[in-house]
């Protein structure tokens, strides 16, 4: 049976490892290279690489640090930052990347999904959606009861931000989670803004909206705190992944923590 | 000395980074001259299987793949490599495919509540006790596997499965070709204990 997978995320920016609350105040976390190693070694079971500023700066990413990344481990990598068209994707994919997340060019260009999963197989196309909840009955606060709890929180309504987490780009996340997937691409990254970094646990009730409506994969992402949390998103969310930062670039729980955590509690992992 | 095949289909560094770190000697290449003069051939790739064979028509490297394979010469297919050995594929309107393995390359339903692509990492189920590339790879190991098509042979070659919804050839293994439909240069340890394995073939 296919285990559910733990990711570790390396937000990059400037060349080092960092992380925020909420997409902002950031914090230093390591030498990319070295972090990568570490994990290789905990067994984490694919590393994620954003370049979390390339998109907004118009850069590219950081190629070279792709490519010192992809030479010291033995594990699936995804890297995503500052994709523009198919000559993104192959560069990333010939230094060393199996696959890349599109976000903002995704918003921007929806042909790229159809392209670039046409070209390099869908298998290989990871779009990141960061989504925000916009309006829950009502009102545009967060609620934190899960769908299961409270009926009317159905009602709730998540937009799309693009250029990591500066603009919304008034699209409805459940539609465009459809529409990615109708596309062609083979996974969907889906963080939640108000959620990430907080702590807090995964947004239930928006992994949920999205797993529910879409057959590709879906890897949840913002506000991994507790041991428990994985477990909620990867059950009640039907989440195929979880992503964390801080709790691991801070040694808060190991990968092998995580993991038999999920085990002992019947969620298949690889252990 | 091992050929790694670049075809321009994806992620090749990783297999030759694998292979090196048991200090084998490898070449990637597009000539089909540089394939006669390897011992040993690998067909990465990932993508889709009708522009992998226009591109290695383009490169003139089906008669070079075909006669490696043809001289009794060691070959591995992975993941798409493994496909393209096979007649016909379902992806692109049935495309013939390099015809070496008897079979057919399908798509997962998607109507069994399972996500396609199957990505991550599933356990293989050993069929066969006596395929080399095997070696010291216990049953149920955990490999990674990221793909939404796979072979059905019509001989029995499969020295391994894994079970997605259907139980379907991760493994496969006739004479001197070998195919692996999961990725043994991205699933660590047991990985690259594969690919020692296929360094240490004759």
């Amino acid at each position: 049976m296919l285990a559910k997978r733990i990711i570790p995320c390396l937000d990059i920016k400037e060349g080092r490892v960092v992380k925020g609350i909420k997409f902002l105040g950031l914090r230093d976390a390591g030498d990319p290279v070295e972090v990568a190693k570490i994990y290789d070694r905990h067994q984490a079971d694919e590393l994620v690489f954003l370049d979390i500023t390339a998109s907004f700066e118009e850069r590219k990413t950081l190629m070279g640090l792709v490519e010192d990344i992809a030479k010291n481990i033995f594990m699936p990598f995804t890297v995503g930052g500052g994709i523009r068209d198919i000559d993104d994707i192959r560069g990333l994919l010939n230094a060393g990347a199996d696959k890349v997340s599109i976000n903002t060019q995704a918003v921007k260009s929806p042909d790229l999904i159809a392209q670039s999963s046409r070209r390099f197989g869908s298998q290989c196309i990871v779009v990141a959606i960061d989504a925000k909840l916009h309006i829950a009955n009502g009102k545009s606060h967060i609620e934190k009861k899960t769908i299961s709890d409270k009926p009317e929180a159905i009602s709730k309504k998540w937009l799309v931000y693009i250029n990591g987490g500066r603009t919304p780009a008034e699209l409805d996340a459940i539609e465009w989670a459809g529409e990615v997937a109708k596309l062609g691409a083979g996974e969907i990254l889906l963080t939640s803004m108000d959620y990430d970094g907080t702590k807090d646990g995964y947004d239930i009730d928006l992994t949920k909206a999205i797993t529910s409506t879409v057959n590709i994969p879906v890897i949840a992402s913002g506000g991994a705190g507790r041991l428990q949390h994985f477990y909620d998103v990867l059950t009640t969310a039907d989440a195929s992944a979880c992503l964390a930062a801080s709790v691991f670039h801070f040694q808060e729980y190991s990968i092998r923590q995580v993991k038999e955590y999920l085990n002992e509690r019947g969620v298949r992992v690889r252990l | 000395m091992i050929a790694i095949i670049d075809y321009g289909m994806g992620n090749i560094h990783s297999v030759q980074k694998a292979l090196e770190s048991f200090g084998a000697e490898t070449v990637v290449t597009n000539q089909p001259q540089a394939i006669k003069a390897c011992d040993k051939v690998i067909l990465p790739g990932v993508g889709a299987f009708e522009d992998a064979l226009a591109e290695l028509k383009k490169y003139n490297l089906i008669s070079a793949l075909c006669g490696h394979i043809k001289s009794k010469k060691t070959f591995l297919g992975i993941c798409l490599g493994l496909q393209l050995l096979f007649s016909q594929s379902q992806e692109a309107n049935h495309s013939k495919g390099l015809a070496i393995l008897k079979g057919r390359v399908v798509k997962f339903p998607d109507t069994n509540g399972l996500k396609v692509p199957h990505i991550g990492w599933n356990q293989l189920k050993k069929a066969a006790e006596d395929c080399p590339l095997l070696k010291d790879i216990p049953d149920k190991s955990y490999v990674y596997f990221c793909h939404s098509y796979y072979a059905v042979p019509d001989d029995d070659i499969v020295a391994a499965t894994c079970d997605y919804g259907v139980e379907f050839a991760a493994v496969v293994c006739r004479d001197n070709i070998y195919g692996v439909q999961f990725h043994p240069e991205k699933s660590q340890a047991l990985g690259l204990k594969v690919i020692e394995n296929f360094i240490n073939l004759c």
